[in-house]
């Protein structure tokens, strides 16, 4: 091995790869059942975390980052002038065990930019999966991108190797990627999704039948789009990720604030800042819709296009809810009990744990972990002392925001004085 | 009136749950339970006693609690147990003696202090086996030995060996805890515990040529490159960073030490 090269080459590929936000090691039922290398059965695990916070769970490299394609957004297209580079399959394979044998990483997550054509990518992203599988006796994590355009055969085949896979669907809207990536085709994204949902759905249902049914992509699909690059609203974005939640059945949609990385008109410009923000409100509604029942037409709608950045989405909610509040803790059912700010799905289940010996009161729900700097004007417990006042939303707000501090606050007074 | 008493045990299990035994077979007043070693005899108006393990009596007490308990409580118990924070014997006897006074399982009432307690430092011991999990980090000797030291804040070496046996299992590998000086070793058909002589310079982290294989530090410093790399400067957000890899655990990781 030559390992001045291959650093080189690590060097530029795992920097284009970087973007790519998923991080996922988990959902998988791939068990070590042959004494081999690997087991990627239990829950995900990080580990290391880079210095911008984000956890390292896989190895995210591309195969190489010369491409065919000149997408305004992304940092290899064909257009940029950066150094290219390309891994051989051997190569990709040899760096993962080495790695994941010293407890490095969970898996591989292999993307790549587009050579010769989507199918010729593809099937070179397949044979270094198959390699891990077969020729190593690997059970860990692989996280396969499916390449646009990508033939239904080798989606097909690219299932039974990978753990998941995912297609970026990157824009949220139609025109913004007519806009900015206009040799792409929406329908290429669709295709492969489309594919590898129903073999999904097929494989589950053999499975169920014939107990020795291959495994076909058992941690599903995820995607990722691009925050802030096209001036959609928030609810551009969301009703697209709920539309690919609810059509495709997707694991995870990721949101990725836009980091600027070239000087266009259609861009913003590249001094400006990540909205980190605004991501980690999206984050925030995204599960609100998978964990706590809300439906995105109550957090987004006609009269709300974007979410509140001073405060959580839930709270945000609560506040213009306010008819359904104060509630009371002992009594109400798990439905309304999640949909209280300040209460989180841990502390819901202690709740209705505890609520089963005696009554609550302020004490122990503070004990409990519930945010009670939100929490208490929502709630009434078994206590003599509530919050009786029935304060005007508004003021509600500023009572909240004046007695807590969150990590964001400081950058909420730079972006809302650009207003 | 009852008798107060201060149990000492032989900091096992086995041991904590033989006191539960002595303290209902002899309707003790228990004020402290403590492995030895600490400070005796410092309680006014009771006596301090040595509890000697016996596991039949041990079984005897964890049987009835599996009666009254949920497996996750009684898993509580267990990982709390292994947090060896000074006091939390006294907590769980108090769970225990909650769990054995109803007639309904209690162990998730977490409106009674010692459950939640409880269940809290499980809690914590979980999340240092899972981090364990994560950042321990192999280094492959001369002698194709997967080689890891760690000195974890709770004993969590015997949560941890069934995860790194499933996944580890054609490689020989050896885990070894330099606070409570003992290891395990997995030699591809079973997992041993084990204590070593290491010699200091091994390190927990770099290749001393002594001991490791040729190739070793370039894999290390591959994994250097790819973390550099994988960062994206302008999210930086050190705070975040350090929130989840604590700087008590940097001693661990290639990357924080090349």
């Amino acid at each position: 091995m030559d390992y001045e090269r291959i650093k080189e080459k690590l060097s530029i590929l795992a920097d284009a790869a970087k973007y790519d936000v998923s991080c996922s090691s988990s959902g998988s039922k791939r068990k070590n059942t042959s004494n081999g290398l690997g087991d990627s059965s239990g829950m995900g695990i990080c580990h290391s975390y880079t210095e911008d916070g984000r956890c390292v769970s896989l190895l995210k490299i591309l195969l190489t980052n010369h491409c065919i394609f000149d997408c305004a957004y992304c940092v290899t297209r064909k257009s940029n002038d950066v150094k290219r580079a390309a891994f051989k399959v051997q190569e990709v394979v040899d760096l993962t065990i080495h790695f994941y044998r010293r407890n490095y990483i969970e898996g591989l997550f292999l993307s790549s930019g587009i050579f010769k054509d989507a199918d010729y990518t593809m099937e070179r992203l397949i044979q270094v999966a198959k390699k891990l599988r077969l020729e190593e006796n690997f059970n860990g994590y692989i996280h396969l991108k499916s390449i646009p355009g990508a033939s239904d055969e080798l989606m097909r085949e690219a299932g039974l190797y990978a753990d998941r896979l995912s297609v970026n669907i990157e824009i949220p809207t139609k025109s913004g990627l007519k806009l900015l990536a206009p040799d792409k085709k929406h329908e290429d994204f669709m295709k492969p999704m489309e594919k590898v949902k129903n073999e999904i759905i097929q494989y589950k249902q053999e499975s169920r039948l014939i107990k020795s049914t291959p495994k076909y992509a058992p941690a599903g699909q995820s995607t990722q789009m691009i925050i802030g690059a096209t001036g959609e609203s928030d609810r551009d974005i969301m009703y697209s990720a709920n539309f690919f939640y609810k059509k495709y059945n997707m694991k995870r949609v990721y949101y990725s604030g836009y980091v600027p990385v070239a000087e266009d008109p259609r861009l913003p410009a590249l001094n400006s800042q990540v909205p980190l923000l605004r991501e980690n409100r999206l984050y925030q509604t995204d599960w609100l819709l998978r964990f706590y029942g809300f439906d995105i037409r109550e957090l987004l709608n006609e009269q709300n296009l974007n979410l509140d950045l001073e405060v959580d989405p839930k709270l945000s909610w609560a506040l213009r809810n306010r008819y359904l509040f104060p509630v009371n803790i002992n009594r109400v059912e798990k439905q309304l009990l999640l949909r209280i700010p300040g209460i989180g799905l841990k502390s819901v289940n202690k709740i209705l744990q505890a609520r089963k010996f005696r009554k609550l009161n302020w004490e122990h729900l503070k004990n409990i972990g519930i945010a009670m700097n939100r929490a208490r004007y929502f709630i009434t417990c078994d206590s003599r002392e509530f919050e009786v006042k029935e304060p005007s939303s508004e003021y509600l707000k500023n009572v909240i925001l004046g007695t807590s501090s969150g990590k964001f606050r400081k950058e909420i007074g730079n972006q809302l004085s650009l207003f | 009136m009852e008798q107060q008493a201060e149990l000492i045990y032989d900091g096992t299990l086995e041991g904590f749950l033989c006191c539960v035994f002595t303290a209902y077979e002899e309707k003790l007043k228990v004020v402290d339970i403590k492995p030895p070693g600490g400070q005796a005899g410092q309680q006014l108006f009771s006596e301090s006693r040595e509890v000697i393990t016996e596991p039949e009596k041990a079984k005897r007490v964890w049987n009835s609690l599996k009666k009254k308990a949920s497996p996750a409580g009684l898993c509580n118990l267990k990982w709390a147990f292994l947090s060896e924070i000074t006091g939390m014997e006294m907590q769980m006897f108090s769970m225990v003696r909650y769990i054995l006074a109803e007639n309904v399982p209690v162990d998730r009432d977490f409106s009674h202090p010692a459950v939640l307690k409880v269940s809290q430092t499980a809690k914590k011991v979980g999340r240092e086996k899972h981090r364990m999990e994560a950042f321990v980090r192999f280094r492959l000797t001369k002698d194709e030995v997967y080689f890891a030291a760690i000195a974890p804040d709770f004993n969590v070496l015997p949560l941890i060996k069934s995860h790194f046996k499933n996944r580890y299992a054609d490689q020989k590998w050896i885990i070894y805890d330099l606070k409570r000086n003992f290891g395990i070793a997995w030699d591809l058909s079973e997992i041993n515990y084990i204590t070593l002589d290491l010699d200091p310079d091994i390190g927990i982290s770099g290749a001393p040529e002594a001991y490791f294989h040729s190739s070793e530090i370039a894999f290390q410093q591959l994994w250097n490159q790819y973390f550099t790399s994988t960062n994206i400067k302008s999210r930086a957000n050190q705070k975040l960073h350090v929130q989840h890899l604590p700087k008590r655990y940097w001693k661990y990781l290639t990357e924080k030490n090349l």
